[in-house]
């Protein structure tokens, strides 16, 4: 009898955690069922569709979207999202390249200044970017850099956190032992890093370049304050743009099937490789969590 | 800070000197550290920095300079009244912004943020991440995955789509209301625009907190839990007197993160001005602040003395937490 008593407790409480699951679940995916379901309506469909806000309409303008994204000022978007892929790749790259290097030598060399070194990259992880971002457009317009590509990627190759999250994961992923065994083997120092470390740092590597890609392929402050070209941009101001123009109203033009269909297209890469990446980031994101 | 790297210092310089000892290292290694003696050491400390100096570029150019470059700027000021010249004028732009309303005022606010997106994103994330924890089933598999989405999703796209969502022209909200016979209440009013954004945020980052307190609970050992049952403790109990403790010092660090983040707000409320008229004035936070002052009315000088004030909150409040966080933290 006890035991039935038990088992039955047991499943209503596996019942009562999964409805909690579902109900998480649907708040956090609804808004992205209305934006695929947004995505497929046209302009004045969004706003009188015949299936209510939440379900498709009985017409369906998803290839008029798209192909309305190409034609639009000159298929601009399709710019933009080149403009995003480059400044998320030089940016993501760039800076993982970076922090690599610097978390391995703050792991694995003892050189004077370190510690203080050390400090003063744990102070900065706490100095707010947007705080730099203000000093660096007007350092960027005294060099002439204001409005190139430059003025984007210069300053998103700097990512303190990964140089921590390099160096925590360094200290005991690649063992002194197996650095010294090399250097009586003859490797030299670049050697031992490219053999010895890189190999051993791969998840450190991996998790790095995908905080810092999507750092940069989120980033609005800055490419905001140093871009003016249309040219330039990258989706996330682009985008935004064009929502403060159609929302202006007067002499603006509503754009807002593009607005959405461009939202969805914008959000797609990312979240392919997130699902597709899982085995990757799911244990790596929380480096530096667990010591 | 410094006091941050203290334990991990210890253990690394342990596991250093103990390779290095004799005993420990192969003899060949033993004779090598012979022959090439004390030049070897100072070499190696070259390449130490030679692997840190394109970092260290990057944070020059990038970090310490406008930092400093934003701080001297702080400290002078320039315009009509100075004829157009760069002037010294001391700690007067910073008796300037600790008395200006506008700032406190947003100052005020992000710290209302703090108060209640913090507990808000960090009380669901752990409570998901627990019911995940004791689940293996395919749902909660997949719930994981989902709950993380909004994750890779940019806070402009995703404060966007919130805009359309709340809009009584796009959104749901008067269908929604009217199944109950009720008018959808104007969620881009004066009033209410708060806890919409307080709730964009959440939608944005509670997944990403979640799998950080997750991996935190997936590393503890399982056998402390039937220990812990073997003593009487109910589910209730595991997750409130070991699993949450157990997993303070990742809390601490979501803290951390949502707090740094929170006091900089910026990319939401700047999306939904357009759509929200009115409800979000230029000095909404202070970052939104400091912006339009550098781009809306030129004012450099002032524009980076709010930026520089708001840097020194944000590090003294994040310090401040860590500190009184040392214990559950383990950053002793």
């Amino acid at each position: 009898m006890t035991t039935s008593h038990t088992s039955r407790r047991a499943g209503g409480r596996r019942l009562g955690s999964h409805v909690f699951l579902l109900l998480a679940v649907l708040y956090f995916v609804v808004p992205l069922w209305w934006l695929v379901v947004g995505s497929t309506k046209s302009n004045s469909g969004l706003f009188v569709g015949t299936g209510g806000a939440l379900w498709f309409d009985d017409e369906l303008a998803l290839w008029d979207n798209v192909t309305q994204l190409f034609t639009y000022q000159g298929g601009i978007y399709w710019t933009w999202l080149r403009n995003s892929f480059v400044y998320a790749f030089a940016g993501g790259v760039g800076s993982t390249v970076l922090a690599v290097l610097a978390g391995y030598a703050l792991a694995k060399y003892r050189f004077r200044g370190r510690n203080l070194y050390f400090s003063m990259l744990l102070g900065s992880v706490m100095v707010p970017l947007t705080a730099l971002t203000i000093p660096t457009f007007v350092l960027l317009s005294q060099l002439g850099m204001i409005n190139t590509m430059w003025a984007v990627i210069l300053p998103s190759l700097l990512s303190p956190i990964g140089v921590y999250l390099v160096r925590v994961y360094a200290v005991d992923a690649i063992p002194d032992e197996m650095l010294d065994a090399g250097r009586v083997d003859g490797a030299g120092e670049l050697r031992l890093f490219v053999r010895v470390a890189l190999p051993l740092l791969r998840p450190a590597f991996v998790t790095v370049l995908l905080l810092t890609t999507v750092a940069t392929w989120n980033n609005f402050f800055l490419p905001l304050a140093v871009l003016r070209d249309p040219q330039l941009l990258p989706v996330t101001v682009g985008i935004n743009q064009w929502q403060a123009l159609s929302n202006a109203g007067a002499g603006g033009e509503q754009v807002w099937n593009l607005i959405v269909t461009g939202a969805l297209v914008s959000i797609l890469p990312l979240v392919a490789a997130f699902l597709g990446l899982q085995k990757y980031w799911q244990g790596g994101l929380s480096l530096g969590a667990i010591k | 800070m410094t006091s941050a790297d203290r334990p991990r210092e210890g253990t690394l310089l342990t596991s250093s000197t103990t390779a290095a000892t004799p005993a420990a290292a192969p003899a060949r290694a033993e004779r090598a550290r012979r022959r090439s003696a004390g030049a070897l050491d100072t070499r190696r400390q070259w390449w130490g920095w030679l692997f840190l100096a394109p970092f260290t570029v990057v944070f020059v150019l990038f970090l310490l300079v406008p930092l400093g470059y934003a701080f001297w700027l702080s400290l002078h000021t320039k315009g009509i009244a100075t004829g157009g010249e760069s002037v010294f004028t001391g700690v007067a732009n910073y008796v300037r912004v600790f008395t200006d309303a506008d700032f406190l005022s947003g100052m005020a606010r992000v710290g209302r943020f703090v108060l209640v997106m913090v507990p808000i994103q960090v009380g669901l994330a752990v409570a998901i991440a627990l019911v995940l924890d004791t689940l293996a089933t395919r749902l909660s598999k997949a719930s994981r995955l989902l709950v993380f989405v909004p994750y890779a999703i940019p806070a402009v796209i995703g404060a966007l789509m919130w805009g359309f969502l709340y809009s009584p022209r796009f959104g749901p909200a008067n269908d929604l209301f009217g199944l109950f016979g009720l008018d959808a209440p104007d969620f881009l009013s004066r009033d209410l625009i708060f806890g919409s954004l307080v709730n964009i945020v959440t939608w944005q980052w509670v997944g990403y907190y979640m799998i950080i307190v997750y991996a935190a609970l997936r590393a503890i050992d399982p056998s402390v839990y039937e220990a812990a049952r073997l003593d009487g403790a109910g589910n209730r109990q595991i997750a409130f007197r070991i699993k949450i403790p157990m997993i303070a010092s990742s809390m601490v660090m979501i803290v951390v993160f949502a707090l740094i983040g929170t006091l900089q707000f910026f990319t939401e409320p700047t999306v939904l001005r357009s759509v929200a008229q009115g409800a979000i004035p230029t000095t909404y936070t202070p970052n939104l602040y400091a912006y339009s002052m550098a781009f809306s009315y030129s004012q450099f000088n002032y524009a980076s003395t709010i930026a520089f004030a708001l840097g020194i909150l944000v590090f003294i409040g994040s310090y401040v937490f860590l500190y009184a966080t040392r214990k559950q933290s383990g950053l002793k």
